[in-house]
C-alpha cells in the first residue's frame, strides 16, 4: 500500500471526535449532544457536523449561549436517565457554568449517599498556539483538578479522542474533556473498532531508558518530536501520556522512574496551581528513591498573549522541549558521555 | 343513618391530606428550632414555616414520579413530594439513617425515589436542574418543578434557564417563592421591574401572580401550569406570595422587618386559611383536629427514632469518590 492510500485512511481528531458521539448516540438511546452552533452549524471546529442530520432534534440540538444553564441541564437530566454530551464551546469559558459543575454535579453521588450517579461529559476546545488570545487559549482542567467527583482527560491523538471520548461517554461520573484546538486537524492511524479507553489510564507512548517525560494532549506529539531529537543526542526519552489529570495514574508514571530514574512533565499552562506540579509531588512522595532529577517545563506566569512572537516563545512547544532537557541534562557534545 | 355528605364536603375531604401535609412542615420546622437550639441540629439550617401551601399546592399537581428541585429553605419541597420526615430529620441530625445518610445536612437534602433531585445550597441552583431534569421529563412524559426564592431572579440561573427552557419548550414549572426578602434585603431593594411574573414576558411565557398562602390558589395555578407543561405548551412562571415566619438563617432574628408587616403576615397564616377553608366547606372540626393528631404524633415519633439512630461511623464509611 502506497503511503497516499495510507493517509486516505487516516483518522483526523476533529472526525474521530464525531464519530465517537454518533457511536455512543447509536449504542444508547440516552445519550444526548447539545450545546452552542454543535447541531445546525456543526460546531465552530467542524467536529460535529452532520450528527443533528443524521440523529434529529431529540438527541443533537443547538442552545442558546448560556454556559450555565447547559451546564445545569446537563446535570439535572444526567441524574433524571440522560447521558449528556455538552460542549462550551472554548475552555476558558467554563469559568460560566462552574457553580453546576463544581457544586451540583460533581458532588451529586456523594452529597446523595450513592442514590444516583451524573453522566455527562462537557466537551471544549483548549490550548494556545491558535492567536486567538489570552481568553480563547487556555485549558481549564487544572481549575477543575482539586474537585473530587470530578474525571477530567484530554486525548493527544485521533484514535485516543474517539477511545477516550467514548470512555468518557459511558463513564457514569462527570468528565470534563479537553480537545486541543491544534490537534483538530491531525490525522493519524485510525483507532482499533469498538476501541473504549477507560480513564484514569496513562499510556506508555514511547519506551526509553533514559528519562521520562509526562505530558497531556498536545503536549504528547510534541514530546514524541522532542523525543526523536533528543535520541539523536544519544538520550533515550520515555514519553508518558497521563491522558487524564483526574483520576491520575500515577502507578504507571512511577513505574516509568523507576526505569528512567528522571522525570520532567511538560505542562500547557502556569506551573503554579498545575498538575504538573503535584504529579511530582506525588512523585516525590512515593517514588524518592528512584529519583536522580525531577522538574517541570511550564508557561509563564502570564495570560496566553496574542502576538504571534510571544506566543510562539510561551508554548511549551518541541523546540522548547527539546531546548530545555538539553539545558537541564547538560547534554554535551558526545551524549554518551553524560548517559 | 346520618345525611349522605355533600359532595362539596367530599371534596373538600380530599385536602385532609394536604392540610396535614402543611401542619407536618409547620411542626417539623418548629422540632427543628428545638433540636437546633438544643445543639442537636448543626451548622445552619433555613426554616420554612409560613411557606407551606407553596410546595404542598404545586405537588398536589405534580405526580409522584414527576421531579422537583428544591432550595437550601427546603424540608418543605422534600417532605411534599414525599420524603419520609424520620428521614429527613435524622438527615438533619448527621445520623445514618438519614435521606442522605448525613452526608448531605439540611441544605443540601436529595431523595431520588420521591423525585426530589435535589435541594441547592446556592441560590438559584435549583433551576438548572429542574430545567435539565424537564429535559429528560420531555422524553418522560414527566413535568419538572423549580423551587426558588425571589432572591433567585437575579441570578444568571433564572434568566439563562427561563429562556433555555422556553426556547425548548421544556415541560418545567418555575415557581418563585416571594417572601419579599433575599436574605435581609427587602424585594425593593434588590430587584427591578415590578412583580417577578412579569418577567416571564421577556421569554414569552406564562406569568402570574398566585397567593402562596392560599392552598387551593396555589394549586389551581400550578395544575393549570403542569397540565400545559405535560401537554407540550412549554414552561410557566409562578411567582407566588408569602412570608417566612422565621430569619433567613438560624443567626438571623429578622429584625429588619417591620412589626406590622410581620403582624400582616401572621394573620394570613397558610394554615389558618386553610383549616377555615376546610371547616366552611364542611369538614367536620372533629376530623380536622384527628387530621392535627395524627401528624404530630406521627412527626414526635419520627424525631424520636431519628434522635436514636446511630451516627455514620468514620471507621466503615465507605465512601468512595465515583460511581461504579
Amino acid at each position: 500500500m502506497s503511503a497516499v492510500d495510507t493517509a486516505t485512511e487516516w483518522l483526523e481528531f476533529r472526525t474521530a471526535i464525531r464519530d465517537a458521539i454518533a457511536e455512543e448516540i447509536e449504542r444508547d438511546p440516552s445519550v444526548v449532544f447539545f450545546g452552542e452552533d454543535v447541531a445546525a452549524a456543526g460546531g465552530v471546529f467542524k467536529a460535529t457536523p452532520g450528527l443533528h442530520e443524521r440523529f434529529g432534534d431529540a438527541r443533537v440540538f443547538d442552545t442558546p449561549i448560556s454556559e450555565l444553564a447547559l451546564a445545569g441541564a446537563a446535570f439535572g437530566a444526567a441524574v433524571t436517565g440522560l447521558r449528556p454530551v455538552f460542549e462550551i464551546m472554548f475552555g476558558d469559558f467554563m469559568a460560566l457554568p462552574m457553580d453546576a459543575l463544581v457544586n451540583q454535579a460533581a458532588k451529586f453521588w456523594y452529597v446523595s449517599n450513592e442514590q444516583a450517579s451524573v453522566p455527562l461529559v462537557v466537551r471544549s476546545a483548549v490550548g494556545g498556539g491558535g492567536r486567538f488570545g489570552a481568553i480563547h487559549s487556555q485549558i481549564h482542567g487544572t481549575w477543575f483538578q482539586g474537585v473530587p467527583g470530578l474525571k477530567i482527560a484530554c486525548p493527544s491523538s485521533p484514535a485516543e479522542a474517539k477511545g477516550l471520548l467514548k470512555g468518557a461517554i459511558r463513564d457514569d461520573n462527570p468528565v470534563v474533556f479537553l480537545e486541543h484546538k491544534r490537534l483538530y486537524s491531525v490525522k493519524g492511524p485510525p483507532a482499533p473498532p469498538d476501541d473504549v479507553i477507560p480513564l484514569g489510564v496513562a499510556h506508555v507512548a514511547r519506551a526509553g531508558r533514559d528519562l521520562t517525560i509526562a505530558t497531556i494532549g498536545k503536549g504528547v506529539p510534541d514530546a514524541l518530536a522532542a523525543a526523536d531529537e533528543l535520541a539523536a543526542d544519544g538520550l533515550d526519552v520515555e514519553v508518558i501520556d497521563v491522558r487524564t489529570l483526574r483520576p491520575l495514574d500515577l502507578d504507571t508514571v512511577l513505574a516509568s522512574v523507576a526505569r528512567t530514574n528522571r522525570i520532567l512533565a511538560v505542562e500547557e499552562g502556569p506551573r503554579t496551581g498545575g498538575w504538573s506540579t503535584g504529579l511530582l509531588g506525588a512523585i516525590a512522595e512515593r517514588g524518592l528513591h528512584d529519583l536522580d532529577d525531577a522538574w517541570i517545563l511550564a508557561t509563564e506566569e502570564t495570560p496566553v498573549p496574542y502576538s504571534p512572537t510571544l506566543e510562539d516563545a510561551f508554548m511549551p512547544n518541541t523546540d522548547a522541549i527539546v531546548a530545555d532537557v538539553r539545558a537541564r541534562l547538560d547534554v554535551t557534545a558526545d551524549p554518551r558521555e553524560a548517559f | 343513618m346520618a345525611d349522605a355528605p355533600t359532595a362539596q364536603a367530599v371534596e373538600a375531604a380530599a385536602y385532609l391530606e394536604p392540610y396535614g401535609r402543611m401542619l407536618l412542615i409547620r411542626r417539623f420546622e418548629a422540632a427543628l428550632h428545638r433540636l437546633f437550639l438544643a445543639g442537636e441540629v448543626h451548622g445552619t439550617t433555613h426554616l420554612s414555616a409560613g411557606q407551606e401551601a407553596i410546595p404542598v399546592g404545586v405537588c398536589q399537581a405534580l405526580r409522584p414520579d414527576d421531579y422537583v428541585a428544591g432550595t437550601y429553605r427546603g424540608h418543605g419541597h422534600a417532605l411534599a413530594k414525599g420524603t419520609d420526615p424520620e428521614a429527613l430529620v435524622a438527615e438533619m441530625l448527621g445520623r445514618a439513617t438519614g435521606i442522605c445518610g448525613g452526608r448531605a445536612g439540611s441544605m443540601n437534602v436529595i431523595d431520588l425515589e420521591h423525585g426530589l433531585v435535589g435541594c441547592f445550597g446556592i441560590v438559584g441552583g435549583s433551576i438548572g436542574a429542574a430545567t435539565g431534569a424537564a429535559l429528560s421529563a420531555q422524553r418522560q412524559g414527566r413535568v419538572a418543578a423549580a423551587f426558588f426564592g425571589d432572591g433567585a431572579t437575579n441570578q444568571g440561573y433564572f434568566h439563562e434557564c427561563l429562556n433555555f427552557a422556553a426556547v425548548l419548550g421544556l415541560p418545567a414549572v418555575f415557581v418563585c417563592e416571594n417572601n419579599f426578602y433575599g436574605e435581609f434585603t427587602p424585594l425593593a431593594a434588590s430587584t427591578a421591574g415590578g412583580d417577578i411574573a412579569g418577567r416571564a414576558a421577556a421569554y414569552g411565557i406564562p406569568g402570574q401572580v398566585v397567593d402562596g398562602n392560599d392552598l387551593w390558589a396555589v394549586e389551581t395555578a400550578a395544575r393549570a401550569a403542569v397540565d400545559r407543561a405535560r401537554a407540550g405548551g412549554g414552561p410557566t412562571l409562578l411567582e407566588c406570595h408569602t412570608y417566612r415566619h422565621y430569619g433567613h438563617s438560624k443567626s438571623d432574628p429578622a429584625t429588619y422587618r417591620p412589626k406590622e408587616e410581620v403582624e400582616r403576615w401572621l394573620a394570613r397564616d397558610p394554615l389558618t386559611i386553610a383549616r377555615e377553608r376546610l371547616l366552611a366547606l364542611g369538614v367536620p372540626e372533629a376530623e380536622i383536629a384527628a387530621t392535627e393528631a395524627d401528624v404530630e404524633a406521627a412527626l414526635d415519633r419520627a424525631v424520636e427514632a431519628a434522635r436514636q439512630a446511630p451516627y455514620p461511623d468514620p471507621a466503615t464509611d465507605a465512601a468512595t469518590e465515583y460511581a461504579r
